[in-house]
This record gives structure tokens, sequence and C-alpha cells, in this order.
């Protein structure tokens, strides 16, 4: 690919965002009839399918909690996902990374000792990827759980910020990824509170950097908060009856 | 089997012997069909298909390769179907398996003996040609994957534009042609329980079939068949679901042309 020379002109970035920009995301959750629980999210050119089962009895049984539900998490990228070649299917590398930290992150908000013995799985598709996967994936996995039925302290967001022509920049898409010199940060918080429950980076940062870096994932996380309440309430809603659940056809 | 399967294998017999179906439905009707096509911005081809609550992804996607030896100026394509985790509450990660298998085998049966896709056009230079892949990405399985994988496959090759190639490497901008296809093929699958048949088996339907039988076709001329489960079939039930699913055939082509 073409390497472009700036991918910050006038404040404006290649794709029309200013620097604080998300890109558009939407979310809809319960689009699949057999998964407890789903989410599809699109974010900017990122195309993202969760779904949850359980909690359900834990198999293999000798990786049961007496007191406590475990987590499994799995993080795919489909072969067709990427712009360039076609890929190879099953975990890689990267994909047993991701998937590790995704575990984590649910692992500290969903309320695991309310289901002893029990398992709950996380399953998510790449389904088309531009950078930012794994916190559209994480977004979504929220949506997913909550659509399950499955209690949490909160939801969770995440985001990217990265540098780019020595700017702080939120949400990188993959040409600013892969292009830039500049560092990349995922991070997950908790909507609330903010705790920080993914954190990871490479690249070249100094300590007054993170701070731009926080509180840009922070502001974001709010209005990424507020899209995953919408989706929720497009498919949950209260009647006179009580409560009705809608399913939404995927896509 | 677990218990609840054997529960609902046997009120579905009971159902099956009195004429009727687990959904109001007829014995030779589909649920409702739908293809979209050009779903995906990443792939070269791509449509969802859905019967009933039972959704497949395809996705088709060139890359350069090298042809078999034995046919040195014909392109190659390979079907992979993935039973994604969420998509049943029996799947489990991992490696595809022999359902996976037996699923995209016979969807690629069906394109290849029907001869729709010129294989010599996917020729581009001495040693190298077009390598053509078909992933079937199965998101919500409600019975029938056949059928509805077929369906999405076939949405997506009439939905795939042809890259270019230049300097040995595959160029998608630009104006681009669209993969020619001879014609359309699609998949009817049916179930048997007792000496009952009937088209479209839900799941349910599937877990208590015994045996299923699977028609490709292609205007009046069958393209494949798969009959799997240890439940037989006489000549005379092959013939009469064959010529149900040659009408059935023109009810999901117009479905794909539309």
């Amino acid at each position: 690919m073409e390497k472009p020379d700036k991918l910050i002109v006038n404040g404006k970035r290649l794709d029309g965002r200013g620097v604080d920009d998300l890109r558009p995301i939407s979310i809809h959750a319960h689009v699949l009839s057999n998964a407890d629980g789903s989410a599809l999210i699109r974010w900017g050119n990122n195309l993202v399918l969760a779904g949850v089962r359980g909690p359900r009895e834990c198999f293999p049984r000798h990786m049961a909690d007496p007191f406590k539900a475990i987590i499994r998490a799995k993080y795919e990228m489909t072969p067709f996902s990427s712009k360039e070649e076609h890929g190879r299917s099953g975990p890689n590398r990267r994909s047993i990374e991701i998937s590790k930290l995704i575990r984590h992150v649910f692992e500290n908000v969903v309320l695991l000792e309310k289901y002893p013995k029990s398992q709950i799985d996380i399953f998510i598709e790449i389904l088309q990827s531009d950078g930012g996967t794994r916190c559209a994936a994480i977004t979504a996995a929220s949506v997913a759980l909550a659509d399950a039925g499955i209690p949490m302290k909160d939801m969770v967001q995440a985001v990217a910020v990265g540098k780019v022509n020595d700017e702080i920049v939120l949400d990188l898409n993959y040409i600013e990824d892969s292009a830039s010199d500049g560092a990349d940060v995922p991070i997950a918080v908790a909507g609330r509170n903010k705790d920080i429950l993914l954190f990871q980076m490479d690249g070249i940062l100094d300590k007054s950097q993170f701070e731009e870096v926080f509180s840009k994932v922070f502001k974001a996380a709010d209005k990424i908060k507020e899209l995953q309440t919408k989706a929720l309430e497009e498919v949950y809603f209260a009647t006179e009856k009580g409560e009705v659940k809608k399913r939404l056809p995927l896509y | 089997m677990s218990i609840m399967n054997e529960l609902r294998r046997g009120a579905f017999i009971d159902m099956i012997k009195t004429g009727k179906r687990l959904t109001d439905r007829d014995f030779y009707e589909y649920r409702d069909i739908e293809v979209k096509k050009g779903v995906l911005a990443t792939a070269d081809g791509s449509a969802l298909a859905r019967i009933g609550d039972t959704q497949v992804l395809a996705s088709v996607k060139f890359t350069v390769g090298e042809p078999y030896p034995d046919r040195p100026d014909e392109g190659v394509f390979i079907t992979n179907a993935e039973l994604v985790a969420f998509a049943n509450p029996s799947y489990e990660p991992g490696p595809p398996n022999e359902d996976a298998i037996e699923l995209a085998r016979v969807v690629d049966r069906g394109i290849r003996s029907s001869e729709i896709i010129d294989l010599k056009s996917f020729y581009l230079e001495e040693g190298k040609v077009l390598m053509m892949f078909i992933d079937l990405w199965i998101l919500d399985d409600q019975g029938n994957l056949s059928d509805t994988s077929a369906l999405a496959a076939m949405g997506a090759l009439l939905n795939t534009k042809l890259p270019k190639y230049e300097d040995g490497e595959l160029v998608r901008e630009g104006d681009l042609e669209n993969l020619k296809l001879s014609n359309i093929v699609t998949e009817h699958t049916f179930g048997k329980v007792a000496d009952k048949t009937f088209i479209d088996p839900m799941l349910d339907e599937e877990i208590a079939a015994e045996g299923k039988i699977t028609f490709g076709v292609m205007d009046d001329k069958i393209v494949t068949v798969q009959k799997s489960g240890w439940q037989s079939f006489t000549k005379d039930e092959v013939f009469s679901l064959m010529d149900i699913a040659f009408k059935k055939h023109s009810e999901l082509k117009s479905i794909l042309t539309k």
C-alpha cells in the first residue's frame, strides 16, 4: 500500500475526521436466534459480530470453579475480513493474545460468583477489519452479554488512541495505524467509574501525553456508552404487560 | 443423543405421522427466504442468505495461486464452511468437523459440476492462475444449512467483481468486470421420518430426521446429490422429490436474480 506523506492536513484526517472524532458507529443487539446474546457492530469499516452462550454447565468439568463461573473468549478474524489477501482461518498468536485479554476484561465486570461451576462463552467474529477491531469487539461483546441477560457491574467501552504526525488522535483506522510511526494505545474502560480494563500500547509516548490519551478515551467512552444503551433499548422495551423482546434481522 | 433431543424427536415423529409439521407449513414449502448481496466491503463478492432463522454469510475472494499440475490452464476454487461457535448450542470452537466438511463439499460440488464458472478464464500467465475462495460463515443454524449455504454462495458469486491482474498483482480499483456465470445452481434438501418426506427441515426436524437428501439443480438438470443419515429412500421417492426440487429451483432462482 502507498504510504501517504501526511495523515493530518489542516486538522483534518484522510477520511475527513478531526483528531477527536470517532468513526461512525452503529450497534444492533439480539441479531441471532441461537446465541443467548448477540450484537453486531459497524464501526467505520469494521464489522464485528459477537455471540454469547451461557451461563451453562462447565465442560470439560475439571475446568469448573466451584465458587464462580469461568469465561471463555474467542476473537477470530475471518479470512475475508482484510482488504488484502485471503487469510487463513484458525487461531494465530495475535488472536490468542487478544482473546486472552478480552477474557480478562469481562472477568472483571461479570458477576461470576452468581454462577458457580458454570461457563460463559464469548465468541467474536471479525467480518470486516479496518483497524481497531479489538476495541469494536469488546464494545460489541459487552452488548451481547447484556442481551444474554448476564449480570454485570458495568458496561464496557473500548477505543484506541494513537499518535499520528506527532498529534494524539482518537480511533485510528488501518491506514493511520500502519502508516504512522507513532503510537497505538487500545484501552477499555468500565462505563461509570472509568476503571481501566484493557490497556495495551506500542510506540513511544511521554508521560504527559498519556494524560491526553486518557482524557480522549474517557470522553469517547461516554459517547460509545450511549450507543450501547440505544442498541439495547431498541430491542428491550417495557410495555404494559412487562418486558417485550423484539428480534432484529442481521444487517 | 441428549434426552431433550430424544423428547423433541418423539414429539415431532408423532406430529408428522398425523400430517403436521412443527410450524404451520406444508410438507413441501420453504420458510421465508431472503438473499442480500454485497454485504462485505473487503470481499470481492458477498451475500447473506436467510431461510427462516438460519443465516449464512458467504464471501468470495481471489488471490493469485498456482494451477493444479494436471490442469495448468485452469484456475482453482476452494469452498470452506465454518460453523461459528455461537450458531448452534451444540457447536464447539475448533477445526472444521465432519458436518462442516460435508456441507462445504456439497455446496462446492453443486457449483463445480454445473460448470457455471469457466475456470479457463482464471488463467493469468504460465504457472499463475486466479484462486477463488468461497467462505461460508454459518452464523445462525436453525436447520437446512446446505440450501441456505448454496443460496449464500450463489448470491455472492452473482455479486462478484473480478480483480484485474497487473504486474503480478491483483488490482481492485477502477472499473471491474463481473464474474461470468453461465447459469444458476440451487440446492434443495428433504428430510425423511418413517415414510414421510418434507422439504427445508428446520433444526428440530433435522434432529428427528432419520435420513436427508439434497439435490443440486440447474434448470432441468440435477448437478449434485447427497444422501445422508441411516434411513433409506425408495426409487419412487427419489424421483418424486426430484420433481419437487425442479419446481423449487425456479422459486429460489427468481429470489436470487431479484
